[in-house]
């Protein structure tokens, strides 16, 4: 069985799809408080995958996931390492860590992504967007072909439908080395999109004015992604705001949202590996 | 101890949000020019550490090195910027942002957490370019920035230092005093007015009589008590007794009369003659014939009805007015926050949100009268309020799914702010029914949650006098959602071992409510108040006890649990104390370091309450409906769907999230580019069955001006149609098909005590409530749908020396309704052209109160009246139809009428529409725009009209077609009325609420 581990706790709120999310793509799901860690109550290492829910860790105060990539980064667990120790082990493991949102906030803060000299320090960051607002809208997505993440590795998927509901999704990327080499290893695996499904920055088909209009990013091995927009929102047909139309258009429609296909695809890559 | 400032500026080049903002809003609001803005965050630090340490802490935890320039022991000057403005929070306000930095102080540090009072305050400094004077500043911080009721300001030319520290100091000594009570009438009224007790001559008169009945006096002794009360208790009383708690005038003896018919009739409770009285009702029916949904009404925090096998659905709709008419933002915060607690302090405790509602009416925002010392405007109340509901909802991951603004200027002095929560719960944990409330003596009675401080104490009539620089500032709560959703986590969790055996809130009335009401249900209690953890030292015994100091709730725990419950509560970092113990004796025993500081019968304190006595009188208005100019029909719909009442909310709902948990199906708006309104929402509850709710609210306050009764059964008939289109079903006491509905009511009045002074038309007033209730008994039974919870409130009235602004009489209906298939819902939007248009539904002669008659400043006479037998013929073929799949959209009509529904139909797809309505004899205008009720728009593909007809017969009438083209045009009886762009329409529907639409911009 593929093991898959939702953290939860400081006010991540997106764990329950999360959860149902793995299940509905054939794994097993724990949903485990980020207390249960640190106390070595559970490890890391039990699971193959390793999630960081959406949600508003410790209310976005001093910006978004800043205080829960601190704790990731300062605070010792019960036997006196850090956790970002656990999660280079993890790592080194072959194994996989997926951030949405506030998680993608994190995973960033923590040096995670994009990580492109290996060395796990800040090379980017996620800051207010354009509009200055919260949104809660649908966008268009195109996937970024050749990209190395397995998250991403359907080949009849070229473009997703998802719903954003961020304040802070600006990707920001200062250095224009890091720049390079996100686009070089086609690191940018999503990219905000118009009604075409070409990656835009106009708003509001981009919400926030990111750099390389990015709406997911992974790092060079592909195992860690993070991303804005929330395919644990769309597991099901009936999560689109089109939906009645689209079933209008085409009664036989699979009654499955795109959302779902990012996890069957890493449930799928984990399995394949084992065997 | 040190005291450092660490100062966080965003770099410059990069977008500095609240430094734009600023620039934009003071020119915008005040046409001042402030030049360039630069904004900072400010954390002041106590500690101890040396500078390096606090400097390294700043720079890895605090700082986003990408973004951020960090000043430390020097704050950043620049002469370009002429003037600063600095806005910190006064002592005992809400501050997340120092809690998180102190959280991630502790990690950092790897220190235990929780330390003794506050030690890092967060603050803003902002950097102005213009050289503004002091007025000016003064306006930007307490109009823009901040509110003088939170909120410490300092401005002017920067000297590179900021001192304050909004630290809490209390000075004076804790004590319990003795208040003598053998006192004449007018000592008795002034004894209440000095302690804000709120209580009236009747009141005081039979606290006296308790406290000096010799049985009473003997027990006192007995525990040590003078024969005069203690402070303590007389704040117990006043607060149980309050209106909040007892609702005093909703079960008051009424005097009714009517003046028109010479009838008089005795009301013995309004709550009791018709709300209470008609749920039992229903609740027999479905009872009789083995249909055993409804599990609790009306005697806990929310409703509670059965949904499947699994779980039971618990909701609530709430009321925060008078705090949001002070604070916006933290009002409406702390009244989402707030009503969280009532579902998840139902029963065990321990359920699940699955969503929030909010119906917010406002005046309008482009208000240009004059307004009142204290008021804010109408434009700031609403932007603080929805800000308030955002970060409720958000931060707490529940999807805000379902609300209504209503614009509405007798609400520009007080607001009305409904928040509404569901939960879901498990029917039972480790095999006893989760929604009841057993309370046994010897259970524990442990307090959960934030600490206590002098929040709320008194609510706004906090007495100024006592205030210092260092006394804390409590009149406005703002809630915490961090701190809740940590608490509510730790609930669930706790409930589901089997760990507590009941909770509740500690909302209005903190400890004292809570517990007392607890306390009903074994017999008794024991406190012991030192044992509460407190924010900061110095409250008083009796403040510790009535404080309502938020994100807190009591639970019921039995002895054996407690060691488990505690060490549960640590690892969830919830702070959890136990206070003391249930008991049989029937008193409320209350201690403070050993001495018993009040000791009440809980007899005396919950069924002494004297009743009041109320007069109403019933006299229809003498109203005319208007005679108008005829208009170009464009136009009109132009500015209809522009108005604000109707136009788009599309601005409000994108910054809710609103699907947050992945459940929600029918959202505030849908289509491929999600611009189409839709009227209720729709929620599964699983991710891996289709079963679920739909939620609609129906609110029509403009209608009571001509008619209270018309008023309250239309918003109930629209809440319920929304329900019908969308694809509910209304319940059949003969069918168990398990679908529950689940209703609150919320009554909004203004002060309806009459008083030949004060209040003159108290008793019309009152007459108007009366009739509210009449119309929700008679549509509740009707339809058999329960009321399972609900609430009122009674003095939604401003007041400043002579000028009372009021309130319209409202009552929301919040309606929920179990749907066994969600797949097979309906929403408003055209789908197809060529697709067949039909009026479901007959239109009257019934423009009264209508949003048209608004257009041109008339009220009319014509009232729509609710035909109950032909909304339940209507709805029932609503029902087969969408049963059978047949209907391609449906959207209900109500406010802007006919025209306004077909043309928000129009909107999702792109479409247009041809259509002729046939003139029945009413005319061209109440044919377009009466708001009839129980009248839908509905489509359905062409091979499918045939079946459609078979089903509505006369209650269809057929109207036209849906097209490519982009054209709404709609003619009647063959007269062309209007054609219009859809586009056009569109512009003028989604901008409304940026400007008023002037005469000048209308054009087809």
């Amino acid at each position: 069985m593929v093991r898959a581990l939702v953290v939860t706790g400081f006010g991540i709120n997106c764990e329950e799809e999360m959860a149902a999310a793995y299940r509905l793509a054939g794994a097993e799901a724990s949903i485990v408080h980020l207390n249960a860690l640190f106390q070595e109550k559970d490890s890391i290492h039990r699971y193959d995958i390793l999630n960081f829910p959406g949600g508003f860790s410790f209310g976005d105060d001093i910006g978004s996931a800043k205080v829960l990539a601190n704790k990731f980064k300062f605070k010792k667990m019960s036997g006196g390492r850090y956790f970002i120790d656990d999660i280079r082990q993890f790592l080194a493991d072959d194994k996989y860590i997926l951030g949405i949102c506030n998680g993608f906030q994190a995973l960033v803060k923590m040096g995670l992504l994009p990580n492109t000299q290996g060395n796990f320090e800040q090379e980017v960051t996620l800051t207010h967007n354009d509009s200055g607002k919260f949104e809660d809208r649908w966008v268009r997505c195109l996937i970024a072909p050749g990209n190395p993440t397995p998250f991403f590795s359907d080949p009849d998927l070229h473009q997703i439908d998802l719903p954003v509901r961020h304040g802070e999704g600006k990707l920001l990327i200062p250095d224009e080395k890091v720049k390079a080499a996100i686009l070089a290893k086609k690191m940018n695996v999503l990219s905000y999109a118009d009604e075409n499904y070409a990656p835009t920055s106009a708003y509001p088909a981009n919400p926030n004015g990111s750099d390389l209009n990015c709406a997911g990013l992974c790092d060079p091995t592909g195992h860690i992604l993070g991303m804005m927009p929330h395919p644990e929102a769309y597991l099901s047909l009936y999560n689109h705001p089109a939906w009645p139309r689209k079933k209008r258009r085409n009664p036989g429609l699979s009654e499955d949202g795109q959302g779902l296909s990012v996890f069957r695809n890493i449930v799928r890559t984990v399995r394949k590996t084992r065997e | 101890m040190n005291t450092y400032r660490v100062q966080l500026m965003m770099k410059a080049g990069l977008a500095d949000g609240p430094g734009k903002s600023l620039e934009q809003n003071a020119a915008r609001f005040f046409d001042i020019d402030t030049g360039k803005v630069r904004s900072s965050k400010l954390f002041s630090i106590v500690s101890a550490l040396p500078a390096s340490e606090i400097r390294a802490y700043a720079d890895a935890a605090l700082r986003d090195t990408l973004l951020h320039e960090r000043y430390m022991d020097k704050l950043f000057n620049d002469s370009r910027f002429r003037r600063f403005l600095y806005i910190a929070k006064l002592p005992g306000v809400t501050d997340d942002e120092g809690v998180s930095a102190e959280k991630t102080y502790a990690d950092y540090f790897n220190i235990s957490g929780s330390g003794d009072g506050q030690f890092i305050f967060s603050a803003e400094l902002y950097y102005i370019e213009a050289a503004l004077s002091d007025e000016e500043l003064k306006k930007l911080g307490s109009e823009l920035l901040g509110n003088p009721l939170i909120n410490h300001f300092e401005f002017g030319i920067f000297n590179g230092r900021i001192d304050y520290l909004p630290q809490v100091r209390i000075r004076n000594a804790v004590t319990t005093k003795e208040v003598p009570i053998d006192l004449d009438d007018s000592a008795l009224q002034k004894l209440s007015k000095e302690m804000l007790l709120s209580l009236d001559l009747h009141e005081m008169q039979a606290v006296k009589q308790y406290f000096l009945c010799e049985k009473t006096g003997l027990l006192r002794r007995a525990q040590g008590l003078p024969e005069n009360p203690t402070d303590c208790e007389l704040e117990v009383i006043g607060q149980t007794w309050s209106e909040h708690c007892k609702h005093k005038e909703f079960n008051a003896r009424i005097h009714y009369r009517d003046l028109d018919t010479g009838e008089e009739k005795e009301i013995d409770s309004l709550f009791k003659t018709y709300i209470y009285r008609s749920t039992a009702i229903i609740r027999e029916r479905f009872e009789k014939a083995g249909n055993n949904w409804i599990l609790k009404v009306f005697n806990d925090n929310a409703g509670v009805v059965r949904i499947d096998d699994k779980n039971v659905f618990i909701w609530k709709v709430e009321t925060h007015n008078s705090p949001s008419a002070l604070d916006p933002y933290g009002g409406a915060l702390t009244g989402i926050v707030g009503v969280n607690r009532d579902p998840l302090g139902t029963g065990v405790g321990g359920g699940r949100c699955l969503f929030n509602t909010n119906v917010l009416c406002f005046g309008s925002p482009f208000y240009e009268g004059a307004l009142l010392e204290g008021q804010l405007h109408p434009r700031r109340i609403m932007s603080g309020v929805i800000k308030g509901i955002q970060d409720g909802g958000n931060k707490s991951g529940i999807p805000t799914v379902n609300g209504a603004i209503v614009f509405d200027d007798r609400y520009r002095g007080k607001p009305l702010v409904y928040c509404g929560t569901a939960a879901l719960m498990p029917l039972e944990y480790k095999g006893r029914p989760s929604w009841e409330k057993p309370v046994d003596p010897g259970d524990r009675i442990v307090m959960a949650g934030g600490r206590i401080g002098k929040d709320g104490i008194h609510g706004a009539t906090f007495s100024s006098l006592e205030i210092d620089e260092h006394s804390p500032r409590s009149a406005v709560q703002i809630g915490s959602p961090i701190t809740q959703k940590n608490l509510s986590d730790f609930m669930e969790s706790a409930a589901r071992e089997g760990l507590l055996k009941c909770s509740t809130d500690n909302g209005a009335g903190g400890l004292s409510s809570s517990i007392g009401e607890l306390a009903r249900i074994s017999g008794g209690a024991i406190v012991e108040l030192e044992k509460a953890p407190l924010k900061y030292p110095g409250l008083q015994p009796w403040e510790i006890f009535v404080s309502e100091s938020q994100e807190r709730m009591s639970f019921v725990v039995e002895p054996v649990h407690l060691e488990a419950l505690l060490r549960m509560a640590d690892d969830y970092e919830v702070e959890i104390s136990d206070i003391g113990c249930f008991t049989d004796t029937g008193f409320l025993d209350i201690r403070y370091k050993g001495a018993c500081i009040a000791f009440l019968g809980l007899d005396f304190l919950h069924e002494a309450v004297p009743k009041k006595f109320m007069e109403a009188e019933w006299q229809a208005p003498q109203l005319s409906e208007p005679v108008l100019p005829s208009q170009d029909q464009n136009r009109i719909l132009l500015r209809l769907m522009g108005s604000l009442n109707i136009c788009s909310r599309e601005s409000v709902i994108r910054v809710y999230d609103h699907e947050v948990k992945g459940k929600t199906v029918l959202k505030p708006l849908m289509g491929d580019k999600g611009n189409a309104p839709q009227d209720a929402a729709l929620m599964r509850f699983y991710h891996d069955d289709f079963s679920g709710v739909a939620v609609s609210n129906g609110i029509l306050p403009r209608y009571g001006d001509i008619d209270p009764y018309e008023m309250s059964a239309g918003a109930f008939d629209e809440a319920v149609r929304q329900i019908i289109a969308v694809g509910g079903r209304l319940p059949d006491p003969e069918v168990k098909d398990g679908i529950f509905w689940s209703v609150n009511d919320n009554f909004c009045v203004p002060d309806s005590l009459y008083d030949p002074e004060k209040n003159p038309d108290g008793k019309f007033k009152l007459a108007k409530l009366v009739r509210m209730n009449e119309a929700l008994f008679d549509m509740a039974t009707f339809f058999n749908i329960p009321m399972t919870s609900g609430k009122d409130s009674m003095k939604n009235d401003f007041k400043k020396g002579d000028v009372k602004i009021s309130v319209p009489p409202t009552i929301l209906y919040s309606m929920a309704a179990g749907i066994p298939d969600i797949r097979k819902t309906v929403s408003s939007d055209f789908k197809h052209a060529g697709d067949i248009v039909y009026r479901i539904g007959r239109t009257y002669n019934e423009l009264g109160g209508s949003e048209f008659y608004a257009l041109f400043g008339e009220l009319g006479a014509n009232v729509p009246r609710v035909r109950k037998e032909d909304a339940r013929r209507i709805y029932l073929k609503m029902m087969s139809a969408t049963e059978r799949g047949l209907l391609a959209s449906a959207h209900d009509i109500s406010d802007g009428g006919l025209a306004a529904a077909l043309t928000e139909s129009a909107f999702g797809g792109q479409w247009g529409c041809d259509l002729d309505i046939p003139d029945s004899g009413i005319g061209e205008n109440a044919e377009l725009y009466a708001e009839s009720h129980s009248r839908f728009v509905i489509s359905c593909a062409a091979q499918d009209a045939d079946a459609v007809e078979k089903i509505f017969g006369k209650d269809c009438c057929r109207i036209g077609v849906v097209t490519q083209k982009m054209r709404i045009r709609i003619r009647v009886s063959g007269r062309a009325c209007i054609d219009l762009g859809t586009e056009v329409l569109f512009r003028a529907w989604r901008d409304g609420l940026n400007k008023p639409v002037a005469e000048g911009e209308i054009h087809g």
